[in-house]
Protein backbone atom coordinates (compact mmCIF):
# COMPACT_ATOMS: atom_id res chain seq x y z
CA UNK A 1 0.00 0.00 0.00
CA UNK A 2 1.28 3.41 -0.84
CA UNK A 3 2.19 5.46 2.19
CA UNK A 4 1.31 9.11 1.96
CA UNK A 5 3.19 11.10 4.56
CA UNK A 6 0.97 13.54 6.38
CA UNK A 7 2.03 16.81 7.89
CA UNK A 8 0.47 17.86 11.17
CA UNK A 9 -1.74 20.92 11.11
CA UNK A 10 0.74 22.70 13.42
CA UNK A 11 3.62 22.02 11.04
CA UNK A 12 1.60 23.20 8.07
CA UNK A 13 0.74 26.48 9.78
CA UNK A 14 4.38 27.10 10.63
CA UNK A 15 5.48 26.47 7.09
CA UNK A 16 2.81 28.78 5.71
CA UNK A 17 3.90 31.54 8.10
CA UNK A 18 7.47 31.27 6.85
CA UNK A 19 6.52 30.96 3.18
CA UNK A 20 4.26 34.00 3.30
CA UNK A 21 6.76 36.12 5.20
CA UNK A 22 8.40 39.00 3.29
CA UNK A 23 11.58 38.53 5.36
CA UNK A 24 12.88 35.42 3.62
CA UNK A 25 16.53 36.36 4.01
CA UNK A 26 16.14 36.81 7.78
CA UNK A 27 14.52 33.40 8.16
CA UNK A 28 17.28 31.84 6.07
CA UNK A 29 19.95 33.66 8.05
CA UNK A 30 18.54 32.40 11.33
CA UNK A 31 18.80 28.82 10.08
CA UNK A 32 22.45 29.16 11.10
CA UNK A 33 21.48 29.26 14.79
CA UNK A 34 21.52 25.75 16.17
CA UNK A 35 20.36 24.20 19.42
CA UNK A 36 23.47 24.45 21.63
CA UNK A 37 22.86 20.96 23.00
CA UNK A 38 21.96 19.32 19.69
CA UNK A 39 24.11 21.29 17.24
CA UNK A 40 22.65 19.67 14.10
CA UNK A 41 19.20 21.07 14.76
CA UNK A 42 18.36 24.66 13.81
CA UNK A 43 15.95 26.67 15.93
CA UNK A 44 13.53 26.51 13.03
CA UNK A 45 13.76 22.72 12.71
CA UNK A 46 13.33 22.36 16.47
CA UNK A 47 10.19 24.49 16.44
CA UNK A 48 11.60 27.12 18.80
CA UNK A 49 11.69 29.90 16.19
CA UNK A 50 8.19 31.31 15.96
CA UNK A 51 8.40 34.49 13.94
CA UNK A 52 10.78 36.97 12.36
CA UNK A 53 9.97 40.48 11.25
CA UNK A 54 11.44 43.90 10.78
CA UNK A 55 10.02 47.13 12.10
CA UNK A 56 12.00 50.13 10.95
CA UNK A 57 15.61 49.24 11.74
CA UNK A 58 14.73 46.75 14.44
CA UNK A 59 14.72 43.05 13.71
CA UNK A 60 12.21 41.25 15.86
CA UNK A 61 12.65 37.57 16.61
CA UNK A 62 10.04 35.58 18.51
CA UNK A 63 10.98 32.30 20.12
CA UNK A 64 9.24 29.85 22.44
CA UNK A 65 10.81 27.78 25.21
CA UNK A 66 10.90 24.00 24.89
CA UNK A 67 10.80 22.81 28.50
CA UNK A 68 10.16 25.38 31.24
CA UNK A 69 13.62 25.03 32.71
CA UNK A 70 15.63 24.38 29.57
CA UNK A 71 19.00 26.07 30.19
CA UNK A 72 19.70 26.17 26.46
CA UNK A 73 17.14 28.94 25.94
CA UNK A 74 19.44 31.65 27.27
CA UNK A 75 22.25 30.48 24.97
CA UNK A 76 19.87 30.47 22.00
CA UNK A 77 18.98 34.10 22.65
CA UNK A 78 22.66 35.01 22.81
CA UNK A 79 23.42 33.08 19.62
CA UNK A 80 20.63 34.86 17.76
CA UNK A 81 22.02 38.22 18.86
CA UNK A 82 25.60 37.32 17.94
CA UNK A 83 24.56 36.13 14.49
CA UNK A 84 22.43 39.16 13.69
CA UNK A 85 25.11 41.56 14.91
CA UNK A 86 27.73 39.85 12.80
CA UNK A 87 25.50 40.64 9.81
CA UNK A 88 25.37 44.32 10.65
CA UNK A 89 22.02 44.34 12.41
CA UNK A 90 22.31 46.58 15.45
CA UNK A 91 18.76 46.83 16.72
CA UNK A 92 17.48 43.48 17.84
CA UNK A 93 14.40 42.63 19.87
CA UNK A 94 14.02 39.02 20.97
CA UNK A 95 10.75 38.16 22.62
CA UNK A 96 9.54 34.94 24.15
CA UNK A 97 5.99 33.72 23.74
CA UNK A 98 4.56 30.93 25.86
CA UNK A 99 1.28 30.20 24.11
CA UNK A 100 0.57 27.98 22.36
CA UNK A 101 2.97 25.77 24.28
CA UNK A 102 5.82 24.25 22.28
CA UNK A 103 5.21 20.74 21.03
CA UNK A 104 7.42 18.25 19.21
CA UNK A 105 4.75 18.33 16.47
CA UNK A 106 6.46 21.53 15.31
CA UNK A 107 9.71 19.78 14.58
CA UNK A 108 10.30 19.64 10.84
CA UNK A 109 10.81 16.43 8.86
CA UNK A 110 14.32 17.61 8.06
CA UNK A 111 14.97 18.10 11.77
CA UNK A 112 13.71 14.60 12.55
CA UNK A 113 16.01 13.09 9.94
CA UNK A 114 18.95 15.13 11.25
CA UNK A 115 18.29 13.97 14.78
CA UNK A 116 18.32 10.34 13.67
CA UNK A 117 21.60 10.85 11.79
CA UNK A 118 23.07 12.47 14.89
CA UNK A 119 22.22 9.41 16.98
CA UNK A 120 19.04 10.60 18.68
CA UNK A 121 15.80 8.80 17.90
CA UNK A 122 13.11 11.36 16.96
CA UNK A 123 9.59 11.02 18.44
CA UNK A 124 8.40 9.24 15.25
CA UNK A 125 10.67 6.28 15.94
CA UNK A 126 8.65 5.11 18.94
CA UNK A 127 6.74 2.22 17.41
CA UNK A 128 4.10 1.42 19.98
CA UNK A 129 3.57 4.85 21.41
CA UNK A 130 0.34 5.23 23.32
CA UNK A 131 -0.73 8.84 23.45
CA UNK A 132 2.33 10.96 24.19
CA UNK A 133 3.86 8.63 26.72
CA UNK A 134 7.38 7.37 26.26
CA UNK A 135 7.08 3.63 25.58
CA UNK A 136 8.98 1.09 27.68
CA UNK A 137 10.51 -0.54 24.59
CA UNK A 138 10.74 -0.74 20.78
CA UNK A 139 12.00 2.71 19.88
CA UNK A 140 14.02 2.26 16.68
CA UNK A 141 17.76 2.34 17.38
CA UNK A 142 19.36 5.23 15.45
CA UNK A 143 22.62 3.27 15.17
CA UNK A 144 21.55 -0.11 13.76
CA UNK A 145 17.84 0.32 13.02
CA UNK A 146 16.74 -2.49 15.32
CA UNK A 147 13.49 -2.06 17.18
CA UNK A 148 14.54 -4.58 19.78
CA UNK A 149 15.28 -1.89 22.35
CA UNK A 150 14.34 -1.01 25.90
CA UNK A 151 13.91 2.12 27.95
CA UNK A 152 16.55 2.66 30.62
CA UNK A 153 15.19 5.90 32.01
CA UNK A 154 12.41 8.27 31.09
CA UNK A 155 14.70 11.16 31.97
CA UNK A 156 18.06 11.60 30.28
CA UNK A 157 20.88 14.13 29.96
CA UNK A 158 18.48 16.91 28.98
CA UNK A 159 14.80 17.48 29.75
CA UNK A 160 13.73 16.72 26.19
CA UNK A 161 15.22 13.21 26.01
CA UNK A 162 14.75 9.73 27.46
CA UNK A 163 17.48 7.08 27.63
CA UNK A 164 17.19 3.79 25.73
CA UNK A 165 19.44 0.86 25.02
CA UNK A 166 19.55 -1.36 21.95
CA UNK A 167 19.42 -5.08 22.73
CA UNK A 168 20.96 -5.96 19.36
CA UNK A 169 23.93 -3.61 18.98
CA UNK A 170 24.08 -2.87 22.76
CA UNK A 171 24.50 0.86 22.20
CA UNK A 172 22.69 3.25 24.54
CA UNK A 173 20.88 6.06 22.73
CA UNK A 174 18.69 9.07 23.44
CA UNK A 175 15.07 9.30 22.36
CA UNK A 176 13.56 12.76 21.83
CA UNK A 177 10.38 12.63 23.91
CA UNK A 178 7.02 13.42 22.42
CA UNK A 179 5.48 16.34 24.22
CA UNK B 1 -5.58 42.56 23.36
CA UNK B 2 -2.77 41.74 25.74
CA UNK B 3 -3.32 40.52 29.25
CA UNK B 4 -2.10 43.80 30.65
CA UNK B 5 -4.86 45.75 28.92
CA UNK B 6 -7.66 43.82 30.58
CA UNK B 7 -6.23 43.99 34.07
CA UNK B 8 -7.65 46.90 35.95
CA UNK B 9 -5.45 48.39 38.59
CA UNK B 10 -7.56 47.18 41.54
CA UNK B 11 -6.89 43.60 40.74
CA UNK B 12 -3.35 43.99 39.46
CA UNK B 13 -1.74 43.84 42.89
CA UNK B 14 -3.73 40.70 43.68
CA UNK B 15 -2.51 39.06 40.48
CA UNK B 16 1.08 39.96 41.30
CA UNK B 17 0.76 38.47 44.80
CA UNK B 18 -0.93 35.33 43.48
CA UNK B 19 1.65 34.84 40.74
CA UNK B 20 4.50 35.25 43.21
CA UNK B 21 2.88 32.64 45.50
CA UNK B 22 2.76 30.14 42.66
CA UNK B 23 6.36 31.05 41.86
CA UNK B 24 7.31 30.43 45.50
CA UNK B 25 5.68 26.98 45.41
CA UNK B 26 7.64 26.07 42.30
CA UNK B 27 10.99 27.54 43.36
CA UNK B 28 11.07 26.12 46.88
CA UNK B 29 10.13 22.62 45.76
CA UNK B 30 12.47 22.84 42.78
CA UNK B 31 15.32 23.76 45.10
CA UNK B 32 14.48 20.90 47.46
CA UNK B 33 14.41 18.36 44.64
CA UNK B 34 17.66 19.76 43.24
CA UNK B 35 19.32 18.82 46.53
CA UNK B 36 19.25 15.24 45.29
CA UNK B 37 21.61 16.01 42.42
CA UNK B 38 24.75 13.91 42.93
CA UNK B 39 23.03 12.14 45.85
CA UNK B 40 20.40 10.12 43.95
CA UNK B 41 20.11 6.39 44.68
CA UNK B 42 21.56 5.63 41.24
CA UNK B 43 22.62 7.61 38.20
CA UNK B 44 19.37 7.50 36.21
CA UNK B 45 17.34 8.58 39.21
CA UNK B 46 19.83 11.32 39.99
CA UNK B 47 19.28 12.66 36.47
CA UNK B 48 15.50 12.25 36.67
CA UNK B 49 15.36 14.28 39.89
CA UNK B 50 17.59 16.92 38.30
CA UNK B 51 15.19 17.14 35.36
CA UNK B 52 12.14 17.48 37.59
CA UNK B 53 13.87 20.16 39.66
CA UNK B 54 14.70 22.07 36.49
CA UNK B 55 11.08 22.00 35.32
CA UNK B 56 9.98 23.50 38.63
CA UNK B 57 12.70 26.14 38.69
CA UNK B 58 11.87 27.03 35.08
CA UNK B 59 8.24 27.44 36.01
CA UNK B 60 9.13 29.71 38.92
CA UNK B 61 11.17 31.87 36.56
CA UNK B 62 8.21 32.31 34.22
CA UNK B 63 5.93 33.21 37.11
CA UNK B 64 8.38 35.62 38.76
CA UNK B 65 9.16 37.25 35.41
CA UNK B 66 5.47 37.80 34.79
CA UNK B 67 4.96 39.27 38.28
CA UNK B 68 8.00 41.51 37.75
CA UNK B 69 6.61 42.69 34.41
CA UNK B 70 3.29 43.60 36.05
CA UNK B 71 5.01 45.26 39.00
CA UNK B 72 7.19 47.47 36.80
CA UNK B 73 9.77 49.75 38.45
CA UNK B 74 12.61 47.61 37.08
CA UNK B 75 11.58 44.71 39.29
CA UNK B 76 13.20 41.46 38.14
CA UNK B 77 12.63 37.77 38.73
CA UNK B 78 15.78 37.74 40.86
CA UNK B 79 14.28 40.25 43.29
CA UNK B 80 11.56 37.74 44.12
CA UNK B 81 13.86 34.74 44.31
CA UNK B 82 16.81 36.21 46.17
CA UNK B 83 15.87 39.38 47.97
CA UNK B 84 12.85 38.36 49.99
CA UNK B 85 12.94 36.96 53.49
CA UNK B 86 11.25 33.96 54.98
CA UNK B 87 8.12 35.86 56.07
CA UNK B 88 7.64 37.16 52.53
CA UNK B 89 7.68 33.74 50.94
CA UNK B 90 4.16 32.34 50.67
CA UNK B 91 4.70 28.79 49.44
CA UNK B 92 2.78 25.85 50.84
CA UNK B 93 4.59 24.22 53.74
CA UNK B 94 4.75 20.78 52.14
CA UNK B 95 7.12 22.17 49.50
CA UNK B 96 9.73 23.39 51.97
CA UNK B 97 10.04 20.30 54.16
CA UNK B 98 13.49 18.69 53.97
CA UNK B 99 14.03 16.15 51.24
CA UNK B 100 14.12 13.29 53.74
CA UNK B 101 14.90 9.82 52.44
CA UNK B 102 14.00 8.76 48.91
CA UNK B 103 10.60 7.43 50.02
CA UNK B 104 9.80 10.79 51.61
CA UNK B 105 10.74 12.68 48.45
CA UNK B 106 8.70 10.33 46.25
CA UNK B 107 5.65 10.54 48.53
CA UNK B 108 5.74 14.33 48.50
CA UNK B 109 6.10 14.32 44.71
CA UNK B 110 3.10 12.01 44.38
CA UNK B 111 0.93 14.29 46.50
CA UNK B 112 2.12 17.44 44.72
CA UNK B 113 2.11 15.95 41.20
CA UNK B 114 -1.52 14.77 41.47
CA UNK B 115 -2.37 18.20 42.91
CA UNK B 116 -0.59 20.00 40.06
CA UNK B 117 -2.31 17.80 37.50
CA UNK B 118 -5.68 19.18 38.61
CA UNK B 119 -4.46 22.65 39.53
CA UNK B 120 -2.79 23.41 36.21
CA UNK B 121 -5.69 21.93 34.26
CA UNK B 122 -7.99 24.37 36.07
CA UNK B 123 -5.52 27.24 35.58
CA UNK B 124 -5.74 26.69 31.81
CA UNK B 125 -9.17 28.34 32.00
CA UNK B 126 -7.82 31.43 33.79
CA UNK B 127 -8.87 34.73 32.28
CA UNK B 128 -5.27 35.81 32.74
CA UNK B 129 -3.70 34.68 29.49
CA UNK B 130 -0.15 34.54 30.78
CA UNK B 131 -1.05 32.34 33.74
CA UNK B 132 -3.01 30.09 31.38
CA UNK B 133 0.00 29.88 29.06
CA UNK B 134 2.34 28.99 31.91
CA UNK B 135 -0.14 26.30 32.99
CA UNK B 136 -0.22 24.89 29.46
CA UNK B 137 3.54 24.43 29.55
CA UNK B 138 3.59 23.09 33.09
CA UNK B 139 0.90 20.51 32.56
CA UNK B 140 2.86 18.68 29.90
CA UNK B 141 5.81 18.33 32.25
CA UNK B 142 3.56 17.37 35.16
CA UNK B 143 2.35 14.30 33.24
CA UNK B 144 5.94 13.05 33.18
CA UNK B 145 6.47 13.84 36.85
CA UNK B 146 3.26 12.12 37.85
CA UNK B 147 3.94 8.96 35.88
CA UNK B 148 7.30 8.69 37.55
CA UNK B 149 6.12 9.32 41.12
CA UNK B 150 3.22 6.91 40.64
CA UNK B 151 5.51 4.16 39.35
CA UNK B 152 7.95 4.67 42.21
CA UNK B 153 5.12 4.62 44.76
CA UNK B 154 3.93 1.28 43.42
CA UNK B 155 7.43 -0.16 43.34
CA UNK B 156 8.43 0.99 46.81
CA UNK B 157 5.08 0.46 48.53
CA UNK B 158 4.71 -3.04 47.15
CA UNK B 159 8.44 -3.69 47.44
CA UNK B 160 10.50 -4.93 50.35
CA UNK B 161 9.41 -4.76 53.97
CA UNK B 162 11.77 -1.84 54.48
CA UNK B 163 10.69 0.17 51.42
CA UNK B 164 7.04 -0.40 52.37
CA UNK B 165 7.65 0.76 55.92
CA UNK B 166 9.54 3.87 54.78
CA UNK B 167 6.79 4.82 52.34
CA UNK B 168 4.11 4.40 54.98
CA UNK B 169 6.12 6.49 57.42
CA UNK B 170 6.48 9.25 54.82
CA UNK B 171 2.75 9.23 54.10
CA UNK B 172 1.95 9.47 57.81
CA UNK B 173 4.41 12.32 58.30
CA UNK B 174 3.27 14.31 55.27
CA UNK B 175 -0.47 13.82 55.49
CA UNK B 176 -1.15 16.77 57.77
CA UNK B 177 0.52 19.10 55.26
CA UNK B 178 -1.86 18.18 52.43
CA UNK B 179 -4.89 20.04 53.78
CA UNK B 180 -3.41 23.50 53.37
CA UNK B 181 -2.99 23.12 49.62
CA UNK B 182 -6.76 23.04 49.09
CA UNK B 183 -7.51 26.18 51.08
CA UNK B 184 -7.50 29.79 50.01
CA UNK B 185 -7.64 33.21 51.62
CA UNK B 186 -9.51 36.42 50.80
CA UNK B 187 -6.98 37.45 48.14
CA UNK B 188 -7.37 34.21 46.23
CA UNK B 189 -11.15 34.31 46.70
CA UNK B 190 -11.24 37.67 44.92
CA UNK B 191 -9.24 36.20 42.05
CA UNK B 192 -11.37 33.05 41.95
CA UNK B 193 -14.45 35.28 41.65
CA UNK B 194 -12.74 37.16 38.82
CA UNK B 195 -12.06 33.91 36.95
CA UNK B 196 -8.30 34.23 37.35
CA UNK B 197 -7.24 31.97 40.23
CA UNK B 198 -7.98 28.30 40.82
CA UNK B 199 -10.28 27.08 43.58
CA UNK B 200 -8.40 23.95 44.64
CA UNK B 201 -11.20 22.91 47.00
CA UNK B 202 -13.23 22.05 43.90
CA UNK B 203 -11.00 19.07 43.10
CA UNK B 204 -10.02 17.90 46.57
CA UNK B 205 -12.36 14.88 46.37
CA UNK B 206 -10.82 13.83 43.04
CA UNK B 207 -7.32 14.27 44.41
CA UNK B 208 -8.18 12.13 47.43
CA UNK B 209 -9.75 9.43 45.27
CA UNK B 210 -6.67 9.31 43.02
CA UNK B 211 -4.27 9.16 45.96
CA UNK B 212 -6.32 6.45 47.68
CA UNK B 213 -6.36 4.36 44.51
CA UNK B 214 -2.61 4.67 43.95
CA UNK B 215 -1.78 3.97 47.60
CA UNK B 216 -4.15 0.98 47.68
CA UNK B 217 -2.46 -0.47 44.60
CA UNK B 218 0.87 0.04 46.35
CA UNK B 219 -0.45 -1.76 49.49
CA UNK B 220 -0.15 1.49 51.43
CA UNK B 221 -2.76 3.04 53.70
CA UNK B 222 -4.19 6.54 53.85
CA UNK B 223 -3.81 7.71 57.46
CA UNK B 224 -6.92 8.40 59.47
CA UNK B 225 -5.07 10.73 61.82
CA UNK B 226 -6.66 14.16 61.98
CA UNK B 227 -4.08 16.90 62.09
CA UNK B 228 -3.31 19.79 59.81
CA UNK B 229 -0.52 22.35 59.69
CA UNK B 230 -1.15 25.67 57.96
CA UNK B 231 0.49 29.01 57.49
CA UNK B 232 2.50 28.99 54.26
CA UNK B 233 0.26 31.42 52.39
CA UNK B 234 0.47 33.83 55.35
CA UNK B 235 4.25 33.63 55.50
CA UNK B 236 4.40 31.44 58.62
CA UNK B 237 6.85 28.67 57.87
CA UNK B 238 8.51 25.63 59.33
CA UNK B 239 12.04 26.02 60.65
CA UNK B 240 13.35 24.53 57.41
CA UNK B 241 12.58 27.38 55.01
CA UNK B 242 15.08 29.80 56.53
CA UNK B 243 17.86 27.24 56.10
CA UNK B 244 16.86 26.69 52.51
CA UNK B 245 16.78 30.42 51.75
CA UNK B 246 20.10 30.99 53.45
CA UNK B 247 21.74 28.50 51.14
CA UNK B 248 19.86 29.56 48.02
CA UNK B 249 20.28 33.31 48.49
CA UNK B 250 23.76 33.42 49.97
CA UNK B 251 25.79 34.10 46.82
CA UNK B 252 23.41 36.68 45.40
CA UNK B 253 23.22 38.62 48.66
CA UNK B 254 26.92 38.44 49.38
CA UNK B 255 27.97 39.67 45.94
CA UNK B 256 25.20 42.03 44.80
CA UNK B 257 25.15 42.65 41.04
CA UNK B 258 27.85 40.04 40.45
CA UNK B 259 27.90 38.63 36.92
CA UNK B 260 29.13 35.21 35.84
Amino acid sequence: MQHIPLMTHEQYQRQQLRRNSPYTELWDLLDQVKDPEIPVLSLWDLGVLRDVSREGETVQVTITPTYSGCPAMDVMREDIEILLRSHGIEKIAISTVLAPAWTTDWMTDKGRAQLRDYGIAPPDDALDQQGRETPAANVRCPHCGSTHTQRISEFASTACKALFQCNDCSEPFDYFKNI
Amino acid sequence: MSTKDVINSDIKQDIISYTVRLGDDALVLGHRVSEWVSKGPFLEEDIALGNVALDYIGRSRMLYSYAAELAGNDTTEDDYAYLRDERQFQNFLINELPRGDFAYTITRQLFVDVFNHYYLTALLASKDQTLAAIAAKGIKETQYHLRRSREWTLRLGDGTAESHERMQRAIDELWGYTHEIFEHDALEQRLIDAGIAVDAASFKAQWLADIKAILAAATLAVPDAEWAVRGGREGYHTEYLSHLLMEMQFVYRTYPNAKW
